[in-house]
């Protein structure tokens, strides 16, 4: 009995792999193992819980953006977010999980999300450096992951990155304004980058050298490139932008490699890292017990909708 | 005469579509359901819309001096002239989805009759706003009928919030001399002719959702005179702060 089952799973895995490397997308109704469909679970819940976790830090600045128009703005790109995952919700949702598991997920500290949501947004020049670090991090992730192997995450990410080119594109519009404004707006600015700068390159992750997931995600096309490409991607296009508005980056030890033709960057504080990973973050608890705190508070709006519509149903 | 009414006409449109999305945005990251903490995001993004093209319209009556950021960042509790049901704070969700009923059935026929304006700016953005008026109308009507015809818990928290907000409803209805003056020039709504349709339609929304509007009874009033509740004051402190900051600064 084991060894016919072993027969099947192995066959199954044979067949998958053959697609991969065929590069073929891998569709919610095709047999995958059982650790790629885990992978893409984890994978994309950390995505959809990051796009929605996100908003937290973005909303607490919609009642005092300086100006109609930035309001506006800032408004869209919160909404962009939210249906950001919506749509990964439902590319997760293909893998055999609901959404109320999902979320149960994170409240139980089972499923993670982006780390940079930890940190705090104290001005409004957060929110442009919000906008062009954080989102431009994101874009150069998600730019890679238009390629991956799975259909529906490799479609939500096609549709995501068109939406983040505006978000990027936004906060920096946010700097570039206050860099041209008074004193006190250019010193905001740079407040801003320096906070900001480094949780922005920890984005990427670990160095390739110490990065626990990426074996299988490589060879089952989850993954493109790997994280320190990815970074040097994002520093490489950052620096230049930077530049151009007069912010300095906060690293006395960054420097232009001639010979790759990528910037160098100072070391990464790995410890802070793993330690706001671990749960000790300046905004960590905030943040999920205002997700628990609103989900919660929801509770009786959800059953109401419920019973409305099985109350119709049996009228019907 | 006319030109002083027109732009006073303007700021309570413009006003009533600022205060209002303020009020609607705090929700979002905090609603019952993403696709709610959407929605309700949705329309404050549409009434800021609606706003900013109002009060640039009532800036250009008065030449151009003051931006329309200007009149939204730089006006004091006393030259506000939104209704105070759209400043008061949002309660539950409940508590919101009433005041959006009032206050969408209230705009659906306001802007329609404005279709009729011989201002075409006014009629202009009366046809664009419309547009968004009846979605939100019909958001609010949906859930006004599935929560009032709910649960125990739901039915009982819409009932509430119905009896809580009826009082300032009265006042959408107002009118004074801005009012006569431009009714008058075929520019302005005779809010009279709208509160029969407006009550009809509250009653039949209230009758499918199985809830009940109050007996007539006690009107909050003052808005018309930039009278206000304590709670705008909070919220032009929290909006306003910025600019009222960094007073040379550009955004």
């Amino acid at each position: 009995m084991e060894n016919k089952e072993q027969t099947v799973e192995e066959e199954i895995l044979i067949n998958f792999e053959k697609k991969i490397e065929n590069g073929d997308s891998i569709e919610p109704k095709d047999k995958m193992p059982d650790g790629y469909r885990r992978h893409l679970i984890r994978q994309i819940s950390q995505h959809a819980h990051s796009e929605v976790i996100g908003m937290q830090p973005e909303s607490n600045w919609i009642t005092r953006a300086p100006t109609l128009r930035a309001k506006q703005i800032l408004l869209a790109k919160i909404q962009d977010e939210g249906g950001h995952g919506l749509y990964l919700y439902g590319a997760a949702e293909t893998l055999g999980i609901s959404r109320s598991e999902l979320i149960e997920q994170l409240h139980t500290g089972k499923a993670k999300y982006s780390n940079i949501f930890n940190y705090p947004v104290l001005t409004w020049a957060d929110i442009g450096a919000i906008g062009w670090l954080v989102d431009g991090a994101a874009i150069v992730n998600q730019v890679s992951l238009q390629r991956t192997s799975y259909g529906p995450y490799s479609r939500a990410m096609v549709r995501i990155c068109k939406e983040e080119s505006f978000h990027q594109r936004q906060g920096y519009e946010i700097m570039a304004k206050m860099m041209a404004g008074t004193k006190e707006q250019q010193e905001m600015a740079q407040d801003a980058m320096n906070r900001w700068w480094w949780p922005s390159l920890m984005m990427f992750g670990p160095h390739d050298s110490s990065s626990p997931h990426s074996g299988n995600a490589f060879k089952w096309k989850i993954k493109r490139h790997s994280n320190d490409e990815l970074r040097h991607k994002f520093i490489d296009k950052t620096v230049q932008q930077a530049q151009v508005i007069g912010l300095k980056i906060p690293d006395k030890d960054l420097k232009w490699n001639e010979k790759n033709g990528h910037y160098e960057h100072g070391a990464i504080n790995w410890y802070e890292f793993h330690k706001v990973i671990a749960g000790n973050g300046p905004c960590n608890k905030q943040r999920m017990e205002h997700h628990i705190k609103v989900h919660n508070e929801g509770k009786w709006v959800r059953e109401a909708a419920e019973a409305h519509r099985l109350k119709k149903e049996r009228q019907n | 005469m006319t030109e002083q009414s027109l732009y006073n006409y303007c700021l309570r449109m413009g006003d009533n579509a600022l205060i209002l999305s303020y009020r609607l945005s705090e929700w979002c990251s905090n609603g019952p359901m993403l696709e709610e903490d959407l929605a309700l995001t949705n329309f404050a993004l549409d009434m800021i819309g609606r706003a900013q093209a109002i009060l640039k319209y009532a800036s250009e009556l008065q030449g151009g001096v003051k931006t329309e950021d200007d009149l939204a960042y730089r006006r004091s509790e006393r030259e506000y002239y939104n209704n105070l049901i759209t400043e008061l704070p949002n309660g539950d969700f409940a508590q919101t989805i009433v005041r959006q009923l009032f206050i969408s059935a209230f705009e659906f026929y306001f802007f329609t009759e404005l279709q009729k304006s011989n201002n075409a700016t006014l009629l202009a953005i009366a046809v664009k706003t419309l547009k968004e008026v009846k979605y939100h109308l019909m958001h609010a009507t949906d859930w006004v009928i599935r929560l009032g015809d709910g649960t125990t818990e739901s039915h009982k928290r819409m009932q509430d919030a119905i009896n809580y907000l009826w009082m300032f409803t009265g006042e959408l209805f107002e009118m004074d001399l801005i009012d006569t003056t431009l009714i008058e020039k075929g520019i302005g709504v005779d809010l009279m002719l709208l509160q029969p349709k407006w009550h009809r339609h509250i009653q039949q929304v209230m009758y499918d959702a199985t809830l009940q509007l109050p007996e007539e009874g006690f009107m909050q009033t003052g808005s018309r005179k930039g009278i206000h509740t304590e709670y705008l004051g909070h919220i032009l402190s929290e909006m306003q702060y910025l600019q009222r900051t960094y007073p040379d600064a550009i955004w």
